[in-house]
This record gives structure tokens, C-alpha cells and sequence, in this order.
């Protein structure tokens, strides 16, 4: 072996080990996150922070739960504003519109919702649902989160749909049941468990959104009664609590984002569990 | 659809079963015009977002014109709008988050494309794919607690002791302000690049490589000279996706940047961007024309991220066409 | 070349070899001898006891129906093999005397080239193609002389020479192919290996380049893997049949298809199966 092919089969190994680095680095980002939640948050998560309102200010103790409950109400919110649309606009492109037009233009408009920048959501929340009625409420939080998980949802869901064999459907089909009724009974249900692990994600995705929720949703120290009034929620409470000047807040500010990523983690890792067991595509 | 059965007139069975096909029909019918209505209210609702970015900043752009984008004045006081310091604060944070994160996001995704075995390729590629999954407000708290404290104490006075002879890294060092910005936002950023450049990579025909291989190169060598070129279109767009995803990144960088809008050559100064400004002030924001040109920022980002959305998608396509239209005639 | 190497090394199993009488036995010298190589994709094994020799400067082709390793077996000749998890070989494969699995393989590769079933140039321009292997190797002549020295060894200089900055995608299938054959030859390999190069190409290219195989004899040891026996007919001078994995019969061409001496190769060879 030569010296130049000794040099080049250095290099060879030595970038190996580079790019690894980068690698290692990168991947540590999430287990430095983890670890500072845990180290800075984890005596903070007690009892107290899941039951009590938020103390007046300058006063310790108080807990989030006002903030829990709210984002609980938030996401079912979304959900009721992001799934229908999402699911049943997957539907007709998977099964009644192939590939015209009509199927491009939804698609299209669907991917650049998926690229707005979530405070641009905010606003567009904010004109249609706060201006009008003159006052935040959670019905325009869940608004602007549902919108946010209708572009994932529906492409998803469609990707689901679409990969139901043939088979299935001429099978349905051939034994004379409509269209429909295809689709409620065998389609549907063969992409089911595909479609919730969608859902869920998209769920893990908005939960944690904390930009349009600032002006539509706002925010609240007490407890928020029906849809109609402005609503606390974990993301907003981490963001206020984090930049003001006390000690108590930023300690319930690091308990309430290692609640929060639990969660959001716990989801992703169990949608993808269920994902890779059925053996289909994740987008 | 005409049927082609002929109808004894008054015949039970047949006309019933006419009726049968009718319904049938009928039903598949309000089916596929609900699930349109469904369809195309995602159209609608993206028109609609369009339309009030556009008719929610009439005011301002009917005073400031083009103007708004060369003015540093942020007076609301005064009513007077530039979004320069804006603009500026942007570009900034978003160019020292890609010169920290495609290096590094790259290099990863070589690694975990090329030279890597499988199993640890799907293992990192996982730990990956959750990191993507932290919310931007986490990034900030750990923004604010950790990496604030770390700028201050530690990098900003090491920078400016080695490289303060340039303007770059001058001035007080706050632990705010453009440089920290940006690092927290090509943290947050490197997942993107990494996932889409791995699939990207992995795209790449498996007799490039092969060639490379057969000609004598190293691991290396195949992966830098051959894979990488053939891939670089896509490698592209997935900057262009990071970029798009680090312009309106909120949270995070609300919580370091300064919240002051200032422009400076300076990295170690606070600053302001376009979607921090919108975060802070939105609820603050007294008259019209002031919250309108809050409004307007919104629709410039918009836009921004549409055209670099567009362009990203545009590269990775054309990366998959070429491999599979090589080599053939 | 080691003339010590004789053809005694190159046993074969299974029945036949050559024919006293005829002009070529086996091949005098052997520039590439593989022993008792046995290969397996995880615990399928896909190669059984294969043993023959690819004799200096001369043509060798293998044939047999699809899945009967041909393949698998010319890519173990420049490890190749090894890109693929899970794939295993046992036995010695020799090269000029020394054995390929203890060498670096790097080194092995420049030494023992190969030319792919569907056309695969890099999105280069074609000089930059063809100087990819001189680049990292490293080259005696100027790079732009060795250049030119392969693409006319490769019956492409003429068509090209006013083109070389050009995209090597704006040739044409059969031409990608001729330069794929440059970039392979560049570097000056002693065997070249050949993976069903025509498989891809209309009728006139493969003309082409199966003129181009017998000329380069001079220039290298061949071997190539073909599913059509009338192009192993055409340009070979020594074929091995393989069939599921084994070597059924290794002889002259002339001899293989006129009096096979296996009666499988007779069945493959008029067609009754394939």
C-alpha cells in the first residue's frame, strides 16, 4: 500500500468519525433537553401543580391546572375543527377525485397551510374569531390549532387510504356494495389504525404550539368557564412564567415544560409504535 | 350512464331494481359532494388566510407603500412603521443558524445516509425524529436558563477575546441578541435538515455508489465525489426547508433575542424579528394602523416562507426525477 | 503474470473440462483462479463449491438462466459483495497467486474493474467521468492524455472529443455505456469485469461494444456475465455454465456450444429451458 492510498484511507476513516461526531451531537441535543427538564423541573411536579390555580403574583405556591385543563379543552377543540376536515377531505381525494385538478389545487392549498408560520395562523385566527366578537376565547384557540393539524391530518390520511390494496375494495365491490358503503365498511377500517396514528401525531404537533395561541386564546389565572372566554394553557403559561423576573414562576416553567414534552414524547413514541407494527408508510 | 335493460312496462322487479340503482347512485353522490365540501373548504380556508394578511394591513401599506420595507423607524407612538429592523433581525439569526446548522445537519446526514450500519442509522434516525417533535417553547425555556447564562459567561467573551477585531463580535456581551438567536434556532432547525437530506441521500441509485466503489475510491471518496453531487439539488431544498422553518420560528427566539429592534453589525447585540415583534406587541398594539402593520409583517412572512416552501419542494422533486430518468435514452 | 500458475490449479468438480485435441485447453495462464467459493446471502446459500480460473488476456463469459448466480459469483471477483449485509464467502479467490480477501480492497478495486448492467455515469461532465478513477488513483500520463487514451480504447473518442465538457447524460444509452467502459479502463485495470453491459442497449450498441470486448482482450482480461448465449458465442473464448448455483461445465467456447459434455448444457443451450 502506497502512501497516497494510506492518506486517502485516513481520510476515509477520519470522516467517519466527523460526521458521527455531528451525529452524536445532534442526537444529544434531545437527551441535554431531557435531562435539564428533569434536573430543573422534576421536584416541581407534584400534586400542587396539577391541582392548584396560579398564586397572585409574587406570591409562591400555586400550581397549572387551570392550564391543563385548558389545553385538554384547546386540543378537543382542534380536534373537532382539524379531523372532520382533514379526514373527510382525505377521503374524497383518495377515493372519489384521482388525479384532475380539483385533487392538485387541494393538495397544493393544503401543503401551503402546512407552511404558514403558526403566528400567521394566530392572525388570521385573530381577524376571523377575536375582532369580530371583540374578546379572546378558547373557540378561536382551537381554531387556529385545528387549522394547524387539518394539512397533516389530511395528507396522511390520505396516504393511508390510498395504500389499502385494491384487493380489498374490488372485493367489497364486487359483492355489490356502493361506493360508500366500501368505504365506510373495508377502506376505512383497513386504514384505521394508520389514520389515528396521523391524528395523534398531529395531535403531539399543536399541543405544543405557543405562538397562535398568544393572541387568540390569550391566556387567564383563573378558570375558564364554557368556550367563549379567553383560556390558559401549558404553552402560553411556560412562555409567561419563563421571562418573568421570579424564581417561583421559572421553577413551575421548567415542572410544566418536562409535563408538557412528556407528553408530547409519550404520544410520538407510541404513534410510531403502532405505526411500525403495521408496517406502513409515516409521513 | 344509460343501462341497456329493456322495460316491460309495468314489470315489478325491474323497475324496482332501477329504483335500487338510483339510490345507490344517490348515495355515492352525497357522499362525494360532502367529502368535496370537505375538500375544498382547505381551498377556501387558505384563500380566505390570504385575503385578510392582505386586507388586515390596508392602512400601512396605503400610507408606507413600499417604504415600510427600507424604514428602521419603529414608532408606534408616532405612527411611524419600517420593518427594516425586522427584516434585518430575520436574515440574521436565520444566516447564523444555517452557517451552524447545514455543516452539522450534513455531516449527520452522511453519517446516517452512507457510512453508518442500519441499526444505528434507525436508532439516531428515531432519537431524530422526536428531537423535530420538541415545541419551540421548550427550546426557549432552555434558551433562557441555559444557553443565556452559557453566551454571557463563557462563548461571547471567548469570541470577542480571539475574534473581537472584527465588528462581528463587538460590543457588550448581553447573553441576548443576534448570535444566541440564532444558535438556539439551528438547534432547533438540524432535525429538518438532517431527516430531509438522509432521505434525500438515500434516494441516490444504488449503482453510483456501486460505480464509485468499483473504480477503487474509498467509502469516503464514493459518498463525497459521487453520492453527494447527485444529491446536491435535493440537499438544497432541504436548506430551503430549514430556512423556511427557521423564518418563522416564534417562540424560542422571542425569548433570547433581545426583543429590541435594532439593527447592528454586531452578533452580540439584541435585535428583533419579524415574528418575534408580532409575538410581543400583537396584544399591545393601540389604533389600527399599528396593529395593520403588525398585520403586514405577518403577510411579508408569509410570502417569504410561500416562495422558499415552493422552491424546496421544487429541488427535492427534481433530485428524484434525475434518478430515475438516468440512464436512459 | 505468474507463469508458474498452471492449469493443474484449475480443477473443476463437476464433469468436464476440455477435450484433448483442441487447439486451446484450458486456459495456459490464469489470471484469476477462484477455489472451492462457496456464497451466502444470510443463511441462504446461493454458490456451491465453485471452482475455475479466468484465464490472462483472454475472454471468459458466464452464462445460465436467471438466479443460477452469475452474478453473485462475478461480483465476488472485485468484492463487491460486501456493499450487501449479510453477504458471506468461503473459499479463496485468487488474483495473480494472492488471494483478493486478504488484499485492501480499495486497492483491489482499481486493479479489477467493472462495468454495470444498466449504464450508470456520474452527473459529471464525460471527461470528468472519465477521469474520476485517475483523479483519486492518481495517473502516469497527464490526465487529459489518459483521458483521451480511454475513451479511444473505449471506440468513444471520436464521437465525443469535441463534447468532453458536456453532461454525460446527453449521450445516448448505448454511447453512456462505451463511457462507462472508458472510466473503467482509465485507471488501467488487469481484469475487467462485465455485468450483462448490453442487456439495456438496442441491437447496434451491442454490436458495438461486443466488438470493442474482443479488441480489448490485448488490453485486459475479461470476464462477462450474459444471458444470451449467441453474444457468449460471439466474443468469448472460454464460457462457464452455471446453473442454481453450481458450476455445471467450464470449457472452450467453440467446444461448449457445439459438443456441450454435460447434458444440462446441452438442454440450456438448445433452449429447453431458461
Amino acid at each position: 500500500m502506497n502512501a497516497r492510498l494510506r492518506w486517502r484511507k485516513f481520510v476515509s476513516g477520519f470522516m467517519l468519525s466527523v460526521t458521527g461526531a455531528c451525529a452524536a451531537v445532534a442526537v444529544s441535543v434531545l437527551f441535554f433537553i431531557l435531562g435539564y427538564l428533569v434536573y430543573h423541573g422534576g421536584s416541581s411536579v407534584n400534586w400542587a401543580f396539577f391541582t392548584k390555580l396560579p398564586t397572585p403574583v409574587g406570591e409562591s405556591g400555586g400550581g397549572m391546572a387551570n392550564a391543563i385543563v385548558g389545553t385538554a379543552k384547546l386540543l378537543s377543540l382542534a380536534v373537532l375543527v382539524g379531523v372532520p376536515i382533514g379526514f373527510f377531505g382525505a377521503i374524497y381525494l383518495a377515493e372519489f377525485s384521482g388525479n384532475g385538478i380539483i385533487a392538485f389545487v387541494v393538495r397544493y392549498a393544503a401543503d401551503l397551510l402546512n407552511g404558514v408560520p403558526s403566528i400567521v395562523i394566530g392572525i388570521f385566527a385573530y381577524t376571523m374569531l377575536v375582532l369580530p366578537f371583540k374578546h379572546f376565547s378558547a373557540i378561536a384557540g382551537g381554531f387556529a390549532l385545528g387549522l394547524m393539524m387539518v394539512p397533516i391530518t389530511l395528507r396522511s390520511a390520505e396516504d393511508f387510504l390510498r395504500a389499502v390494496p385494491r384487493a380489498l375494495r374490488e372485493g367489497a365491490m364486487a359483492l355489490g356494495a356502493s361506493k360508500t358503503r366500501t368505504i365506510a365498511t373495508v377502506i376505512v377500517p383497513a386504514a384505521y389504525r394508520g389514520i389515528m396514528t396521523a391524528i395523534l401525531l398531529a395531535l403531539a404537533r399543536v399541543a405544543g404550539e405557543t405562538a397562535p395561541l398568544l393572541f387568540t386564546a390569550f391566556s387567564n389565572r383563573f378558570w375558564s368557564h364554557g368556550w367563549n372566554e379567553p383560556i390558559a394553557s401549558l404553552p402560553v403559561m411556560i412562555f409567561t412564567y419563563a421571562i418573568a423576573p421570579y424564581d417561583d414562576w421559572h421553577r413551575q416553567a421548567w415542572a410544566a415544560g418536562l409535563v408538557l414534552l412528556g407528553l408530547i414524547l409519550i404520544v410520538n413514541i407510541f404513534a410510531r409504535a403502532i405505526l411500525s407494527r403495521g408496517g406502513t408508510i409515516l409521513r | 350512464m344509460a343501462t341497456t335493460i329493456t322495460t316491460v312496462p309495468g314489470a315489478g322487479p325491474i323497475s324496482g331494481s332501477r329504483a335500487f340503482f338510483r339510490k345507490l347512485r344517490e348515495g355515492d353522490e352525497i357522499a362525494r359532494i360532502i367529502t368535496f365540501l370537505f375538500a375544498a373548504s382547505v381551498v377556501l380556508v387558505t384563500l380566505l388566510l390570504v385575503w385578510e394578511l392582505w386586507q388586515g394591513s390596508v392602512l400601512p401599506r396605503h400610507k408606507f407603500g413600499f417604504g415600510f420595507f427600507f424604514t428602521r423607524v419603529w414608532d408606534p407612538i408616532a405612527e411611524q412603521f419600517g420593518a427594516l429592523p425586522f427584516i434585518y433581525g430575520t436574515l440574521v439569526t436565520s444566516a447564523v443558524s444555517l452557517l451552524i446548522a447545514v455543516p452539522l445537519g450534513l455531516g449527520a446526514a452522511i453519517f446516517l445516509a452512507e457510512l453508518a450500519p442500519q441499526k444505528i442509522s434507525d436508532t439516531l434516525q428515531f432519537f431524530i425524529d422526536l428531537l423535530a417533535a420538541v415545541p419551540s417553547v421548550i427550546y426557549g425555556l432552555l434558551g433562557v436558563f441555559i444557553v443565556i447564562p452559557l453566551m454571557r459567561e463563557y462563548i461571547q467573551p471567548a469570541l470577542k477575546r480571539t475574534l473581537g477585531f472584527l465588528p462581528l463580535f463587538q460590543g457588550p456581551a448581553y447573553g441576548v441578541g443576534f448570535l444566541t438567536a440564532g444558535i438556539v434556532m439551528a438547534i432547533m432547525v438540524i432535525p429538518y435538515i438532517i431527516s430531509v437530506s438522509r432521505e434525500v441521500l438515500l434516494s441516490v441509485p444504488r449503482d453510483q455508489r456501486e460505480a464509485a466503489l468499483a473504480l477503487g475510491s474509498t467509502r469516503w471518496e464514493s459518498t463525497w465525489k459521487v453520492v453527494v453531487p447527485f444529491a446536491r439539488t435535493g440537499i438544497m431544498g432541504s436548506v430551503f426547508l430549514a430556512l423556511a422553518r427557521a423564518l418563522g420560528e416564534t417562540m424560542a427566539v422571542t425569548m433570547v433575542i433581545g426583543n429590541t429592534p435594532t439593527i447592528s453589525a454586531s452578533l452580540f447585540s439584541p435585535g428583533y424579528s419579524i415574528a418575534a415583534v408580532i409575538a410581543n406587541e400583537f396584544t399591545e398594539a393601540t389604533g389600527d394602523t399599528y396593529l395593520q402593520a403588525l398585520i403586514e409583517l405577518g403577510l411579508v412572512l408569509f410570502l417569504l416562507t410561500f416562495i422558499l416552501n415552493g422552491l424546496a419542494r421544487l429541488l427535492i422533486v427534481l433530485t428524484s426525477r434525475r434518478g430515475a430518468g438516468m440512464g436512459q435514452t | 503474470m505468474h507463469a508458474s500458475v498452471r492449469q493443474a490449479v484449475s480443477v473443476n468438480i463437476n464433469p468436464t473440462t476440455v477435450t484433448a485435441g483442441r487447439e486451446t485447453a484450458a486456459p495456459a495462464t490464469m489470471r484469476m483462479n477462484v477455489n472451492k467459493v462457496n456464497f451466502f446471502y444470510g443463511p441462504k446459500q446461493t454458490l456451491f463449491d465453485i471452482t475455475m480460473g479466468i484465464g490472462a488476456n483472454k475472454v471468459t463469459a458466464l452464462i445460465g438462466p436467471s438466479g443460477c448466480g452469475k452474478s453473485t459469483l462475478l461480483r465476488t471477483f472485485n468484492r463487491m459483495h460486501e456493499t450487501v449485509r449479510g453477504a458471506r464467502l468461503e473459499g479463496e479467490i485468487l488474483l495473480d497467486g494472492k488471494n483478493i480477501l486478504s488484499q485492501d480492497v480499495t486497492q483491489l478495486r482499481r486493479r479489477v474493474g467493472m462495468v454495470f448492467q444498466r449504464p450508470n455515469p456520474f452527473p459529471k461532465s464525460i471527461f470528468d467521468n472519465v477521469a474520476y478513477g485517475l483523479r483519486i488513483n492518481g495517473s502516469k500520463l497527464p490526465i487529459a492524455d489518459a483521458v483521451e487514451k480511454s475513451l479511444r480504447h473505449a471506440a468513444l473518442w471520436d464521437e465525443v472529443k469535441d463534447h468532453l465538457h458536456k453532461s454525460a447524460y446527453e449521450l445516448s444509452g448505448g454511447q453512456q455505456q462505451r463511457l462507462c467502459i472508458a472510466r473503467a479502463l482509465a485507471v488501467e485495470p488487469e481484469l475487467l469485469l462485465l455485468d450483462e453491459p448490453c442487456s439495456a442497449l438496442d441491437p447496434i450498441s451491442t454490436a458495438k461494444i461486443e466488438e470493442l470486448l474482443v479488441q480489448l482482450k490485448d488490453l485486459c482480461t475479461i470476464a462477462i456475465v450474459t444471458h444470451n448465449m449467441q453474444q457468449a458465442a460471439r466474443v468469448s473464448d472460454y464460457t462457464a455454465f452455471l446453473l442454481m448455483g453450481q458450476l455445471v461445465e467450464f470449457s472452450p467456447t467453440p467446444h461448449m456450444f457445439t459438443t456441450p459434455s454435460d447434458p444440462r448444457t446441452e438442454a440450456y443451450i438448445t433452449g429447453r429451458f431458461g
